[in-house]
């Protein structure tokens, strides 16, 4: 079984795909983003029609090096547009008109025996562990490593007991279990790593996050699956200075992150995606900000990624209601996954997945 | 040595009536009894005490629901910060002005005029949460700040949060038909769903679509249809920019004839919310919330729907609804006992009230609440605190037990006493640096432990003198899940309880 451990990077709010990988080439860009549309000069061209915000110039080097992969026009049917729902839909895998409660993650992982390893499968450094939450993964939330394996030895290893049928009860004790079990697994191994080559800035917490994944990574704790997140993408005016900054803390930390699991020999056995709830509207609003809109890119990172783009740019004469339509189908990304990191068929509900061969088998 | 087992939990004020501390209490058939006291407290309020579960277990139950839904006071007791009527206009200069001072090289350490506004807000309304005695006054504003979202990174106005939560207050056991049409006029509001960029000419869907999604009908009830007509409904509403009041400016009202939810006209925001008030969803909403936060994780249907007919009937009084809430057979249901999750809120107010600590900084206090994933005036996203079972995790979970292990180990014996006692001396003599570090963290008072101090621990005016069983049944609303040996000292008693699991629930 192929085995890599993913890193997911969350967007929340809704990225604006159309000025994070923009069809320069085309003059409706122009045309219909307006004010906010970035100066062709601006582009950082990956081929004859699209380019990257000069604010990801960080990642060049990745493309350059290809193992970027950066798949368009993401999306799914029926848009919904609510921030909960939407990254619930993304969450759990699901249809738009459909809710589930376990996260694709863990929904990949049923009837599959995970190997007992550190004692936990996933460890979400922000605070959204929903795309890891369900009975078949070990999952633990954790945002300093430091304290939380301080205070874990503080707590007290009693057998647990019995909920008398009390699901807050059950649910309290199920967590302490976990903390219990995940922190016997992680102490050891954490010891002894050295801090990450290149320091992250620490003053995002962006940078605070990857720097503990780069160490869970380094320490070669056997998880599937680790998750950060970067919040502020919800940008409803005035956008361009804020987006800019954001493309760049995330362009720069991505880029360390590289480095750093390339300088501990780790990079080929990563893969790192970014994902955003939904992309923005194509035109601005009056408040030179962007609407909640529809399908927006991903970026796939890793030593083991065959770079390039992937799907196709979806058309700015062909809009829905003023929105991108999606040409790929975020299930059929995670599938892709699925496969390549864990060995795992899964169709996450499509009939037929489309094959993204943005990793060798 | 005290241990407690499961049937005196089971058998509750029977037990302790029979054990002769009580027996005054028992002699009233109608009386509801310790235990049902303590639930029907812990629920409505924070931290209940044993003086206060007391007061009201003598009483029938329906009278005791009575007593706490009597006259209360619409207007906090805390003094407000001097600033929270200031308006926009004022805070800017304020900001300007320390802009200015601290661009000429000198350091000048002083708060940024907005996070300093913003610590007084919490601090303000920490202080009243836990010197009130209508605790279910504030449970209920907390409510209406969850439901009714506005936060301060969005809003930016510390001074529109505080008149934010004046109005949660009005209307605390108000009436909710009332609320719903100040809302929209709301100044935090205007700022953090974009109502003040909502124009004819463009409109802003931000505010109208949380209006449908999450503050009346819920997800599948409307149509993208009926957020566009509510928007346009909406435009116009703004706030002066000096004032930071309410303003309508009709030139950017869209006067034109909109279609919401199947009604045609040429509405207002108030016809909107005439409409949504006239539609069944809106009234199950709220109760559906209302069942998470004071009744049981787990949704009854045909009981929401009786609550929801009970709030409609009542032209949305919330007593009323309060009431019946209360007295319903679910809420009373001994399964439903320990069935919550606190709150952070609830978990470190109600501590602090329980053993009656003196903490007269509460920026501790909220930065505790903050570490635990409920920072006042700042919900997550506009969905509020998901609240429920998402509040323990692996990592609040760890972090709670560290909290309630400080407040054990290093404070807590009475009044000021360790303000001079054993950590001044054992600071003594330390670098000045480590000194502000320590009093940066998170401890609410100064003292022994009041595991280890023996018979020497002197508990807070709330507790002393009471006995190991009280102790126990007042602190936790089920059997202990670990079992620790006390040997019947209070302190050790109220340290075991307060770092047993069970306390996390009420």
């Amino acid at each position: 079984m192929a085995s890599r451990i993913l890193i997911l990077v969350e967007l929340r709010g809704g990225n604006d795909g159309l000025n994070t990988v923009i069809p320069y080439a085309d003059p409706k860009y122009r045309e219909l983003r307006g004010d906010i549309a970035l100066p062709r000069e601006r582009t950082l061209q990956l081929d004859e029609r699209v380019g990257l915000h000069d604010k990801l110039e960080p990642l060049m080097d990745s493309w350059k090096a290809g193992d970027l992969a950066i798949l368009q026009g993401v999306g799914y049917p029926y848009q919904n547009r609510s921030h909960f729902r939407s990254i619930e839909i993304w969450d759990t895998a699901s249809a738009s008109s459909q809710t589930l409660s376990e996260g694709w993650i863990a929904q990949a992982f049923q009837g599959v025996v995970v190997p007992k390893g550190a004692g936990v499968d996933g460890i979400v450094v922000d605070t959204n562990s929903v795309p890891l939450t369900g009975p078949s993964l070990r999952t633990i939330v954790m945002q300093d490593a430091e304290n939380f394996l301080r205070q874990a030895q503080a707590m007290k290893t009693m057998p647990d007991r019995t909920d008398d049928g009390n699901p807050a009860l059950r649910h309290l004790l199920a967590v302490r279990h976990e903390v219990n079990a995940a922190a016997v697994g992680l102490r050891d191994r954490l010891h002894e790593t050295p801090q990450p080559a290149f320091a992250y800035g620490q003053e995002t917490g962006l940078g605070r996050q990857l720097d503990l994944a780069t160490r869970l990574v380094a320490a070669r704790v056997p998880v599937l699956a680790i998750k950060v997140a970067m919040g502020g993408f919800d940008t409803h005016a005035n956008q361009t200075p804020p987006h800019e900054r954001l493309l760049g803390v995330l362009a720069a930390n991505l880029a360390l992150l590289r480095k750093n699991l390339m300088a501990a020999g780790r990079w080929d056995d990563v893969l790192v995606m970014t994902y955003s709830e939904f992309g923005r509207r194509v035109r601005p609003n009056a408040s030179g900000g962007t609407d909640h809109g529809s399908a927006a890119p991903q970026f796939i990172l890793g030593g083991g990624v065959k770079g390039g783009l992937y799907g196709v740019y979806p058309s700015l004469a062909d809009l829905q209601d003023g929105d991108l339509k999606h040409t790929v189908d975020f299930r059929s990304v995670f599938a892709s996954v699925a496969q390549g990191c864990w060995g795992l068929q899964r169709d996450f509900g499509l009939r037929q997945p489309q094959r993204l061969d943005f990793l060798a088998a | 040595m005290v241990h407690l087992d499961r049937r005196v939990f089971v058998t509750g004020a029977a037990a302790l009536a029979v054990s002769g501390g009580l027996s005054r209490t028992a002699r009233a058939t109608s009386s509801m009894g310790f235990d049902e006291a303590r639930h029907l407290l812990s629920r409505a309020g924070f931290g209940p005490t044993p003086a206060e579960i007391r007061a009201l277990e003598a009483l029938d139950y329906a009278g005791a629901v009575d007593k706490l839904l009597a006259a209360f006071q619409p207007k906090a007791a805390t003094v407000a910060p001097a600033w929270v009527n200031d308006g926009l206009g004022a805070l800017r200069q304020k900001q300007q002005a320390m802009a200015k001072t601290t661009g000429d090289g000198k350091a000048v350490q002083v708060q940024p005029p907005l996070q300093e506004q913003s610590r007084q807000l919490r601090n303000w309304w920490i202080e009243e949460m836990v010197a009130t005695d209508q605790p279910l006054v504030e449970h209920m504003v907390l409510f209406w700040h969850n439901h009714f979202t506005s936060s301060l990174t969005k809003t930016y106005y510390p001074g529109s949060l505080y008149q934010q939560n004046e109005m949660f207050r009005q209307s605390a056991l108000g009436n909710f038909a009332a609320l719903l049409k100040a809302v929209p006029r709301d100044p935090a509001m205007l700022l953090y769903l974009d109502g003040v960029r909502n124009v004819a000419r463009q409109p802003n869907e931000n505010f109208a679509r949380e209006l449908l999604e999450l503050f009346t009908l819920g997800e599948g009830h409307y149509t993208e249809g009926d957020i566009k007509a509510a928007a346009r409904a909406f435009t116009g509403g703004s706030i002066d920019r000096a004032t930071g009041q309410f303003v309508f400016r009709e030139q950017a009202h869209d006067g034109g004839e909109k279609t919401f939810l199947g009604q045609t006209g040429r509405f207002g925001g108030d016809e909107i919310i005439a409409i949504l008030l006239n539609h069944p969803r809106t009234a199950e909403t709220i109760v559906e919330k209302l069942w998470r936060e004071f009744v049981s994780l787990k949704p009854d249907r045909v009981e929401i729907g009786r609550l929801a007919a009970v709030f409609r009937a009542s032209g949305y009084e919330i007593k009323p609804l309060m009431r019946a809430l209360f007295l319903s057979p679910s809420f009373r249901d001994p399964a439903n006992r320990a069935a919550l999750i606190k709150s952070p809120v609830d978990l470190i107010v109600g501590t602090v009230r329980v053993l009656g600590l003196p903490v007269p900084e509460k920026t501790q206090l909220a930065r505790m609440m903050g570490g635990l994933g409920q920072s006042l005036f700042n919900p997550p996203n506009v969905k509020g605190w998901a609240g429920g079972e998402s509040w323990i995790t692996a990592y609040t979970l760890l972090q709670r037990q560290q909290i309630l292990r400080r407040i054990v180990e290093a404070t807590t014996v009475s009044q000021m006493e360790g303000m001079g006692g054993r950590r001044m001396d054992r600071r003594q003599g330390q670098p000045a640096m480590e000194d502000t570090q320590q009093m940066m963290e998170p401890r609410p008072v100064e003292g022994r432990s009041l595991r280890n101090s023996g018979s020497e621990a002197r508990l807070g005016p709330t507790l002393i003198g009471v006995d190991a069983t009280t102790l126990m049944l007042t602190l936790l609303p089920r059997a202990p899940i670990d079992a620790v040996e006390t040997r019947g000292v209070p302190g050790a008693v109220v340290a075991a309880a307060l770092l047993d699991p069970a306390y996390q629930l009420k």
